[in-house]
């Protein structure tokens, strides 16, 4: 593997622990805010020094505790990008991005500044002081500062988190053209769900300096291994679950039996069980209970509306959703709503057995 | 009129400040990434002299630099001697000049934001470099401060010049020690046309400090309007 981290260090409250190695691909690292995501960055591009430990980029050990190796940051030829950017306030564009390539001929100088500025669509914004730039274009500087460098990894924390919606999803359609082009490990710390689904294929999730989920994010979002993980990745539905002798699953929170597909042949006993709120279905016509599975009479005890979507808060019981109690979170597109709002109670909820999943911890 | 003074002046502050500038910046970034008891000791050494009284700090330097002083007996060996000639003037004006410097650089230095040091690092360069291309150009402000505040402290220094110094006319008196004995010997119209001197030089590096800051905020707040 191109990367490969192994290191332990001691924070304020927990100790950050961590080992993984990352594919020449983008590799989003996901977790709540002081989880560590920041300080594994620093400490594998040599800004923080790791308790303990081994990181070894393209077969070059940079970091060996044992064997008493620490690279330099100047000599790792890893680029982190910094969350407000840290463009050199009082060099114009062309000199911040120069600004690594010192020592290089002048000729090769040029050549790599103008390939970066027309890759990070800078042209035109040579000449301009960091503080003449939109947020966009600072994000776009310093992605070229640190691209020209030709890092042999790229290290971004939170690349989009200070920028406005509308120019996120700008930010993001760059990130992604760099990120194809880039072929080397790209680590990019983020806390947005959908940014990191969004970016690359494969995820860590990290959770008070430990390793919570790594692997490819559909797998992840599929089958989070913990309750901790279906949280960290949008998971609305958890409830505390007990298996049947039957197979079938006892729910404690939503008061209801699910067979969930696949759950026979998992040998450990499973704690919790979710769904995501987008995945949980209405029944347009209800036949009857025996012809569908997972099928349970509901009620609607409020609902929240965002611009497209609306989230449903649906309790199985009248009595509780009288109260204003809930125990399940829908999400529906409005168009789903506006065909089931005039119906009258119960709705017949479905929660599919392939989109179920257990988790033992 | 004997002029000596005055260049005896400029002469001893100018190279004071000189001195103070280079020392009092390299012991700031010194200072930077450090912490711990032993910098905080060495902290107080180097403010000491700005809370001594100017005649103690002479004082000292007196025992240290005198035919018995440590260094003294070793700048004896070949064959120099620092009390009572033009070097001591400088001596002790850097001295008492050193703690402002030191103090504005290592303000100013810390005002910079470590992200852009750190960022400097991951793109290859050395240390100096950084100090010299990133930290010192963003601390600039601050620290031509500080050499001002340093030059005019060296300019009025008095207690500690004489007491390692001393008076000897065209040779170590300076513009506050030509003062001091026009008055003593009753020559007020000598002592008044170099207070006169001193508040001229004064005024006009006062002036010249405002307008720079002042060109500085303008040029900011015309950025900001862009």
């Amino acid at each position: 593997m191109p990367l490969e981290v192994q290191i332990e260090k001691k924070l304020a409250d927990f100790t950050l622990d961590v080992a993984f190695r990352a594919p020449a691909a983008p590799l989003s690292i996901l977790g709540a805010s002081g989880a560590g995501k920041t300080m594994l960055l620093r400490c594998i591009a040599g800004l923080e020094r790791p308790g303990r430990g081994r990181i070894v980029l393209n077969e070059r050990v940079v970091f060996d505790s044992e064997r008493k190796i620490r690279i330099p940051a100047r000599e790792r030829r890893i680029a982190l990008l910094f969350q407000n950017y840290a463009l050199f306030p009082h060099r114009t564009v062309k000199q911040n991005i120069a600004f690594g390539l010192d020592g290089l001929a002048q000729t090769e100088q040029a050549t790599r500044i103008a390939s970066v500025v027309e890759r990070t669509h800078l042209a035109g914004l040579e000449q301009r002081y960091p503080r003449e730039l939109s947020g966009g274009e600072q994000q776009r500087a310093a992605l070229a500062r640190a691209l020209a460098i030709e890092p042999e990894a790229l290290l971004l924390d939170e690349p989009l988190a200070a920028l406005d919606t509308h120019l996120r999803s700008q930010v993001e359609a760059q990130l992604q053209e760099t990120f194809a082009a880039y072929q080397r490990p790209a680590l990019l710390v983020t806390h947005n769900i959908e940014e990191a689904y969004r970016l690359s294929e494969q995820l860590l999730v990290l959770s008070r300096g430990r390793v919570a989920a790594f692997g490819a994010k559909e797998e992840i979002f599929r089958h989070p291994p913990s309750v901790e993980v279906a949280r960290l990745t949008g998971c609305k539905n958890i409830s505390r679950a007990r298996a049947n002798a039957d197979g079938t699953i006892e729910t404690l929170d939503w008061d209801c039996r699910l067979r969930v597909e696949g759950a026979a042949a998992g040998e450990r006993a499973p704690k919790f069980i979710g769904i995501r709120a987008h995945h949980i279905d209405f029944l347009e016509s209800h036949g009857g209970a025996a012809e569908a599975e997972n099928v349970f009479p509901c009620w609607v005890a409020r609902t929240s509306e965002s611009p497209f979507r609306i989230t449903l808060f649906l309790s199985v019981d009248a009595a509780h959703s009288a109260a204003g109690r809930y125990q399940l979170q829908a999400e529906v597109s409005k168009e789903k709503w506006k065909r089931f709002r005039e119906r009258p109670f119960p709705w017949h909820v479905q929660l599919a057995p392939e989109l179920l999943f257990l988790m033992d911890k | 009129m004997d002029w000596s003074p005055l260049w005896i002046s400029l002469a001893t502050s100018l190279t004071a400040t000189a001195v103070t500038l280079v020392a009092g910046l390299a012991a700031a970034a010194w200072r930077e990434n450090r912490t711990g008891a032993g910098a905080a000791l060495i902290d107080g050494v180097f403010l000491l002299p700005l809370v001594l009284p100017p005649t103690v700090v002479g004082f000292f330097l007196l025992l240290f630099f005198g035919r018995n002083g440590p260094l003294g007996k070793l700048l004896m060996q070949v064959g120099a001697t620092v009390v009572f000639s033009w070097p001591a003037t400088v001596i002790a004006a850097t001295v008492v000049a050193f703690p402002l410097m030191y103090l504005t650089a290592r303000a100013a230095l810390e005002q910079v934001d470590p992200h852009l040091l750190q960022a400097a690092r991951t793109l290859g360069a050395s240390e100096w470099r950084i100090f010299r291309e990133v930290a010192l150009p963003l601390a600039w402000p601050g620290v031509l401060a500080g050499t001002i505040l340093s030059f005019a402290r060296a300019l009025g220094e008095f207690g500690a010049t004489l007491m390692l110094a001393g008076n000897i006319p065209g040779k170590t008196e300076t513009i506050p020690i030509a003062i001091y004995f026009a008055v003593e010997s009753n020559d007020i119209r000598q002592a008044l046309g170099w207070c006169a001197a001193d508040v001229g030089i004064s005024i006009a590096l006062l002036g010249g400090l405002y307008y720079w800051t002042h060109a500085q905020r303008l040029r900011r707040e015309r950025w900001r309007q862009r």
